[in-house]
């Protein structure tokens, strides 16, 4: 049977299941074949902070959304095309974001009256005509994979739990998906037990082969290749890029990275993935808490390496005394906040824009801190990059926020030239700086950067202490004068405030467009994306997003001057628009929504059409 | 390397050219704690007892926390940083395990180390770092004006307990034991001799040593300790112990041995009433620390005998030792790290 093929240029795929499904696994299979392919992508995964919720259960619903397409594309995607559900739990969580006339791949396997009855189902919706609305396929998953595999030594528990691979393997016929790659990972994941590794990939087969020789599927979807910028590509989350960030900037800067950290959702990744890489002299330590993991950081820093630590806000919050020492000492250190949602332990797996106030301000006395965020998993590279070089540059503690939606989700990156990274390198002083020639003034500034000298630790004529307590401008010795304290709180300030930033750059493709939609951090993708609907549709908007919250470029009061009137989306209640109303006494417009997850394009598509046709 | 390191706490630390002398380790900065402060008399043994380790001065490093006693750093001319609230021994973690070259000191007090900073002292103590944490214990808050503290005795009538306090107080040398400390001393102010031989033992040590040393704060608990000082009394209470000698205290009527108790652990009885063999001989480097806990609880109840010296002093590797290892470890499998290489890892394609 010949089947027939549909050129598509885009879908979004979300496979939904318990939380033991393995459905974060299938979802980043998919991706790994689709960014093979060539397609762009953006993906969303989304899981509950359980490791293992009650089975069956909404709250134990975890999901993995794709979006993939021909040509350039900025979110993960507002609403599924195809839901994968494995059970009721899955269908149920999900059927609310699935468009009229989705498609529906449900495991009728596990639409048990058990299973029904656990979601609240009283009758079995695939068998009445509730979902008539959508394109539903039935089928069972788990008996076609233990079918499958029947004749291999392994439990049934065992073939049982390789039905995310039959799936995968019938989506991925489904969109022409390469498969040399899954069944490599496959083979080299459960290389200790041959025999489970030959069952996933006879399973992935199997799913492969339904989908060509049954009828419940007539037709299979094309997406060609995207046509992006020349160059070679990987994929990568935001986690792993920030992490290959601070290798990048310890190589750049020729210090060794020291990493003082403690677990926390969703910030764990960037210690894992850094312990990996010892043989690029990088040390991390996992220390007996939050307040020990930044304390050891500054600690190395003033020895003279890398210091830097990375938690999410609860964490932050500990490390707001240490943050402060380090503001007080003038030391580099990098601070990375994965925000998640809060107050508190909020929701430890969902993604949040609510820590920049705390950012900017969450310290005793006046203690200004850079604050830089990166707006797309892949851009977590250049920030820590951009962060290391301020710290290093200003001998400054720097935050850097992401969030878990940057963490998790993942695109296709154009792996830069090495050559091409700036070069953050610096000097450790190592000769006296004072008028006699022979006294070191730990405390005398640079004139143009306002930086203090950094001597470390074994450099001989140049001992010194330093302090959280109040030190003489110039030497740095103990002081209570309060001039000399007033002078101190301005010097510093002026140095943060006097940090070279880059300016804010518009993207106003036709120069006449009243209304700016300003972002900054994650919400870059939704917005960007939200901004070429209403423009397909004749609307003239302009998009400008911040990178440094802390300085803002020196541009940002006329730029947002420039329109008559600026939209500020923010998962959050407004707290970048309390700084700039604050700053430039202008009535930004805000848009908030703190429901844990990204903003959609076309509901923020809907909000700036809304405020351009009020002009 | 883990071996040979053994015992050699400043092994990779440079040593100094040129002579030392006490002079060279004063600061400029005028020492400002209150006159008669037990603290004038430890930053003289300290800075008396440096020049004999014959290290570069600019690879020494004081870190402190905030009490009258972490002011320290300041009038040593080493490096050195004044932290904040009991976390002295976090900071240093980070700077000893990533600058083996260097010899790090905390200073710390006893509200710093054992009340705010309690949980960095017990993870530094099992880590095992290569530090000296100076641990200057004067019963009591000293910056603060005078609350008790979690080395005060119960019924310490204080600002802040004017009925007397309620929780009992931590034994140091106990609570280090049980954290896995390799090495435990007790020292006092006033005794520079013993207090220059301890700090010797605790530098030649690698790894964490916690030394606890009695200070007197003449303002807010003055003679805390006094009766271990009194001609009188001190013989009587102090127990020195000394690696492979028997632990006997006290002179004439009042000569007392250290044996051990038929219910376990260790008690005091007259030394006319023992038998020479039946004397428990020291030895400070026996893997098992019970014994050296239960010669800690000698002076419970009420502060009769109260043993100085090395309680504990027993190798074990380094953590700093060990993740340096496991960075050569990686290197020698698979060559120096390429930045290139890491981020071209992975599956990559191209698009032409
Ligand atoms: C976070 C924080 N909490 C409280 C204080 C106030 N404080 C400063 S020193 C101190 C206690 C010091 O006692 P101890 O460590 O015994 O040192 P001493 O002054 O006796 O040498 C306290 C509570 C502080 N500086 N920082
Ligand atoms: S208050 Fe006590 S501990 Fe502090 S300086 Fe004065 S005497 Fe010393
Ligand atoms: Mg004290």
């Amino acid at each position: 049977m010949t089947k027939q093929v549909q050129q598509l240029d885009r879908v979004i795929i979300r496979f939904a299941g318990d939380s033991g499904d393995g459905m974060q696994l299938t979802g980043d299979r998919f991706t790994a074949e689709t960014a093979k392919f060539g397609n762009d992508l953006s993906t969303l995964p989304n899981f509950p902070a359980e490791i293992r919720a009650p089975a069956g259960t909404l709250p134990g619903v975890s999901s993995f959304q794709l979006h993939f397409a021909d040509h350039d594309i900025l979110t993960p995607g507002d609403a599924p095309n195809v839901l994968v559900a494995m059970n009721p739990a899955a269908l149920k969580a999900n059927l609310g974001d699935l468009p009229r006339g989705a498609d529906i791949i449900a495991n009728t396997d596990e639409f048990t009256k058990r299973n029904l009855q656990k979601v609240g189902y009283a009758a079995n919706p695939l068998e009445d005509d509730s979902l008539a609305e959508w394109r539903v396929h039935s089928l069972p998953l788990t008996s076609l994979t233990v079918k499958a595999l029947e004749g291999f030594s392994i439990s049934k528990k065992d073939a049982e739990r390789a039905k995310n691979m039959f799936a995968l393997g019938l989506l991925s016929w489904l969109y022409h998906r390469p498969t040399e790659a899954t069944i490599k990972f496959l083979e080299a994941k459960f290389a200790k037990k041959p025999d489970i590794a030959k069952a996933n990939v006879a399973a992935f087969q199997a799913g492969w082969n339904y989908g060509e020789t049954t009828e419940s599927f007539s037709v299979s979807y094309e997406i060609k290749p995207a046509t992006l910028a020349p160059g070679v590509y990987r994929n990568i989350s935001g986690n792993q890029a920030l992490a290959y960030g601070l290798i990048a900037a310890s190589v750049q800067s020729g210090l060794p990275l020291f990493l003082g950290t403690y677990p926390i959702t969703p910030a764990s990744d960037i210690l894992h993935e850094l312990s990996k890489h010892k043989r690029f002299g990088i040390r991390t330590f996992q220390a007996e808490d939050e307040i020990a993991g930044v304390g050891a950081a500054l600690g190395a820093a003033f020895g003279g390496a890398l210091g830097v630590t990375t938690t999410s806000g609860p964490g932050v919050a500990l490390k707001a005394e240490t943050v402060g020492l380090a503001v007080a000492t003038e030391l580099p250190l990098i601070v990375v906040d994965v925000q998640r949602a809060g107050p508190s332990t909020g929701m430890p797996t969902k993604t949040e824009q609510t820590d920049l106030l705390m950012a900017m301000f969450g310290r005793n006395g006046e203690s200004p801190v850079p604050v830089v965020a990166p707006s797309t998993p892949s851009d977590c590279f250049d920030a820590a990059i951009e962060a290391a070089r301020i710290a290093l540059k200003y001998r400054t503690p720097v935050m850097l926020l992401s969030d878990g939606y940057l963490a998790n989700g993942s695109e296709p990156w154009q792996v830069p030239e090495v050559s091409e990274l700036p070069d953050i390198s610096v000097e450790f002083t190592t000769e006296p700086n004072g008028e006699d020639g022979t006294t070191y003034l730990p405390f005398k500034r640079d004139t143009e950067t306002l930086a203090r000298p950094w001597a470390v630790p074994g450099t001989p004529g140049l001992e010194h202490r330093i302090g959280g307590i109040e030190k003489a401008d110039g030497s740095g010795n103990i002081s209570y004068d309060p001039d000399n304290h007033d002078r101190m709180v301005r010097l510093r300030q002026a140095k943060i405030d006097g940090i070279d930033v880059p300016p804010l750059e518009v993207d106003d493709p036709d120069g006449d467009a009243r209304v700016l939609v300003l972002g900054w951090g994650s919400t870059y993708g939704p917005i960007a994306a939200a901004v070429r609907r209403v423009r397909r549709e004749g609307g003239k908007v302009a998009q400008a997003h911040l990178r440094h919250l802390n300085p803002l470029p020196a541009n940002t009061g006329d730029v947002l001057r420039a329109y008559d009137k600026v939209l500020l989306p923010e998962i959050n209640l407004g707290q970048l628009a309390l700084l700039l109303r604050a700053r430039f006494l202008i009535d930004v417009i805000s848009y908030n929504r703190v429901r844990g997850l990204p903003f959609k394009a076309e509901e923020l598509a809907g909000v700036i059409q809304d405020v351009i046709n009020s002009d | 390397m883990t071996e040979s390191l053994n015992g050699k706490g400043l092994a990779l630390v440079p040593k100094t050219d040129g002579k030392q002398t006490l002079k060279d380790f004063k600061s400029d900065q005028e020492v400002r704690w209150c006159p008669g402060c037990g603290d004038y008399a430890i930053l003289a043994a300290v800075q008396s007892f440096l020049p004999e380790l014959g290290l570069r001065r600019e690879n020494i490093v004081f870190v402190s926390g905030i009490g009258c006693s972490s002011r320290f750093p300041y009038y040593m001319n080493t490096y050195g940083f004044h932290s904040i609230h009991g976390r002295a021994p976090a900071i240093a973690t980070g700077l000893a395990t990533s600058r083996p070259d260097l010899s790090v000191w905390v200073i710390t007090g006893d509200g710093d180390a054992l009340s705010i900073g309690g949980n960095h002292l017990i993870h530094a103590l099992r880590r095992n770092v290569n530090l000296n944490i100076l641990l200057f214990n004067n019963r009591i808050y000293g910056l603060t004006k005078g609350q008790y503290s979690p080395t005060s005795e119960v019924g310490k009538i204080t600002k802040s307990t004017p009925m007397g306090s309620l929780d009992k107080p931590f034994n140091p040398i106990s609570l280090a034991i049980g954290a896995e400390a390799g090495f435990v001393a007790r020292t006092i102010d006033s005794d520079r001799k013993h207090l220059q031989s301890v700090l010797r033992e605790a530098a030649a040590h690698r790894g964490t040593s916690l030394v606890e040393i009695y200070q007197n704060c003449n303002i807010f608990n003055d003679g805390a300790f006094e009766a271990m000082k009194e001609p009188e009394t001190r013989d009587e209470i102090t127990i020195r112990l000394e690696h492979g000698q028997p632990i006997v205290f006290g002179t004439g009527d009042n000569a007392k041995a250290v044996r051990l108790a038929p219910y376990g652990g260790v008690e005091v009885v007259n030394r006319s009433e023992v038998a020479e063999s039946e004397i428990l001989v020291h030895d400070a480097h026996r893997p098992d620390p019970s014994l050296a806990f239960a010669l800690s609880r000698l002076d419970e109840p009420a502060f009769q005998h109260v043993p100085i010296g090395i309680f504990r002093s027993v190798d074990r590797p380094a953590y700093d030792t060990l993740m340096s290892e496991q960075l050569e470890q990686a290197t020698a499998d698979k060559g120096k790290g390429q930045l290139a290489d890491l981020l071209l890892g992975g599956d990559t394609w191209r698009i032409n």
